[in-house]
């Protein structure tokens, strides 16, 4: 089935899709990929609406998490800042669409509210990047700019902090966001549960699909030079500050889009999304994931928040405790993250075949925690052979 | 491939090759970069000629690579104009800079360590309207990395990974090519290499700045050398002039002359 010849219209898209700058780009890799995107098209139809509803959280907070993916992994551009764009455009959703009302209302907010967070971004890059701010300056001042709105947003609890109809709450935030809809009165559709699902989920596919197409362009070489030496690249005649400003921008309406899908999910806005921790956590995903990897960062949000979730539920305040752990064992076992890890693995395997490659694994990691008990000074009787140094001693 | 309306080659003045015409391609005025109190660059007025290739030597700490930082564009200067094939180059970013036909290659080599040869070399390429595959197979066979081009660029050694950045500054078809210390840690060899390959450039036209600090490579390509001192410029002239100046055996050459 797989060797059908795909029409030629079809494969410059899939020529777009692949190419250096992503980990997957196998027909092996597509068949997966087909495979989850049925598993994940299913879901609902088996675990029923209420956990669809429930994931379909993490498949929003997957759009922050691509948009970081884009300005850290392959920009190397590390921002805290994207979860407040994600918040102006969940607070902009939530101002406008109660004002006007109706599906309408909601219908006309989307746009506005990802507006929001594009300009936003695109103000803040534009001080950063053309004001000459670089390296972790940048994320200190993302980081500033997220606590500095949440400071700002939890003191609005009087009714003087009101924009139009809708007062902005203070800690409390703005509650009765209604679900998601599009349309105009009367002919409209109202997403909530398994619908609400299928729709986040074909728009991150869409983002994801899009954002392959972007770093496999002339434009992607641009970002990953960007990262890898900036300098060089703006002597090689690019306009660094407008390309880390545009996808600075880019990544901004990304994040906003999810905000749109965070306020509609839950009903309502509330200034924890500028809070550190809402701040840290999609840094927390992107690394676990693979942070060089767009889709490794989507599956590492997923398995962070379906973990977060159980950890709430079963040691409430923990939770975090657990996925710093979580992070930690990850980072040291495989440091490019999940996914660059099975990539990796998977090209060891096919290099080394199934038997072959598991005995030199072993012999690795045998090595490895040897050496490693050995620096903590233990078990070194145990070792044919010394190491160099205690010869030297000796 | 020389026809004149072929978009790979650019336009090349007919006696540049010849290296015989006056004409400057660069020159400064009066330029000045001071750092605080210190005054790394003291008001040099500075020629370089279409077609040439120029050595600039002089101890360190003389105001070598401010000087190239400052054409660059990658500093500012304090004082003093600086014009580039009669445009002033003081109105232009960096990378405008690039676009009106200036190259660079630093002194420690930038490469793109995480991608391969060929893409490299790609990322210049990307932004022009060249032939890319064209420009592309002719600058591998130029810096003699055809074989390698799809390692991953931190697998080259030293010599290899300045070639691949001569290599990426070419892809751009410069006019004006400054290289800062072209064949530091390079061994006789890969040092022919570099000079023969800056020699192919020459005759194609390309005009040189060229700072190193190894005479013996300086007298392989030289024309003329600039002796620049305490962010002055000391003398000017025939490698064989400079190398026979007392003032320059004092203060520079001393001990290797």
């Amino acid at each position: 089935m797989m060797d059908v010849t795909l029409p030629p219209r079809l494969k410059r898209i899939g020529n777009k899709l692949n190419g250096p700058n992503t980990l997957g780009n196998s027909r092996a890799f597509w068949a997966a990929f087909a495979v989850g995107m049925i598993v994940m098209v299913a879901y609902p139809l088996v675990r029923g609406s209420y956990a669809a509803g429930q994931f379909s959280l993490f498949l929003a907070y997957g759009l922050l998490a691509l948009s970081l993916s884009l300005i850290w992994g392959y920009t190397g551009i590390l921002s805290f800042g994207q979860v407040a764009f994600f918040g102006i455009s969940g607070y902009t959703y939530a101002i406008v669409s109660l004002n006007l009302g109706g599906p309408l209302g909601q219908t006309v907010a989307l746009p506005v509210a990802i507006a929001a967070a594009t300009l936003s971004a695109f103000v803040l890059g534009y001080f950063m990047f053309y004001g000459g701010v670089q390296d972790v300056y940048v994320a200190i001042l993302t980081l500033v700019v997220t606590l500095v709105l949440e400071t700002f947003m939890a003191q609005t609890a009087g009714s003087e902090w009101s924009i139009g109809t809708v007062a902005l709450g203070g800690f409390n935030g703005i509650p009765g966001i209604r679900n998601f809809a599009l349309g105009v009165e009367g002919a409209s559709i109202s997403l909530s549960g398994s619908g609400f699902y299928w729709f986040v989920l074909g728009i991150l596919l869409l983002a994801y699909l899009g954002a392959r197409v972007l770093v496999n362009s002339k434009y992607g070489y641009a970002l990953v030079a960007i990262r890898e030496d900036a300098e060089r690249t703006a002597m090689l005649g690019y306009n660094v500050k407008r390309v880390k400003l545009a996808v600075f921008t880019l990544s901004g309406a990304l994040a906003g889009l999810g905000g749109v899908l965070y306020a509609t999910w839950g009903n309502y806005m509330d200034p924890s999304v500028f809070s550190l921790v809402f701040a840290t956590i999609p840094i927390v995903w992107v690394t676990l994931g693979g942070r060089e990897s767009l889709l490794g960062a989507i599956v590492g949000t997923v398995i962070i928040e379906r973990l977060r979730l159980w950890f709430s539920v079963n040691a409430s305040e923990f939770a975090i405790v657990f996925v710093g752990v979580i992070l930690m064992t990850t980072v040291l076992l495989v440091p490019r993250g999940i996914l660059p890890g099975i990539k990796d693995s998977y090209v060891f395997f096919s290099k080394h075949g199934i038997r072959d490659g598991l005995e030199r694994g072993r012999a690795t990691i045998q090595t490895r925690i040897r050496a490693w008990l050995e620096s903590l000074g233990v078990g070194q009787s145990d070792t044919e052979t010394p190491p160099s140094s205690e010869v030297v001693r000796e | 491939m020389s026809t004149p309306q072929d978009p790979n080659v650019r336009e090349q003045p007919a006696v540049a090759a010849t290296g015989t015409s006056r004409e400057a391609i660069l020159s400064t005025k009066g330029l000045t970069k001071k750092f605080g109190g210190l005054t790394a660059v003291d008001s040099v007025d500075f020629t370089v000629d279409k077609g040439e290739i120029r050595c600039l030597i002089g101890p360190n700490g003389a105001g070598k690579s401010t000087l190239l930082e400052l054409i660059t564009g990658q500093l500012s200067p304090t004082d003093g104009d600086m014009y580039f094939d009669g445009i002033d180059l003081s109105d232009l970013e960096p990378h405008e800079r690039m676009d009106a036909g200036i190259s660079v290659k630093f002194q420690s080599p930038h490469i793109y360590e995480s991608l391969t040869v060929e893409q490299n070399l790609r990322v210049p390429l990307n932004r022009t309207d060249r032939d890319i595959d064209v420009v592309l197979e002719r600058t591998l066979d130029r810096i003699a990395l055809a074989e390698k081009a799809d390692e991953p660029a931190s697998d080259l050694s030293h010599g290899e990974k300045q070639r691949l950045e001569i290599g990426m500054a070419v892809t751009l078809d410069p006019t004006f090519m400054i290289l800062d210390e072209p064949v530091a840690g390079m061994s006789v060899d890969e040092t022919d290499d570099i000079a023969e390959l800056i020699r192919s450039l020459h005759d194609d036209g390309m005009t040189f700045l060229v700072v190193e600090h190894d005479m013996e490579f300086v007298r392989k390509i030289s024309e003329q050398v600039t002796v620049l001192n305490q962010g002055s410029v000391l003398t000017q002239g025939p490698i064989e002039e400079i190398e026979a100046d007392e003032e320059v055996r004092r203060i520079y050459l001393g001990e290797n002359a």
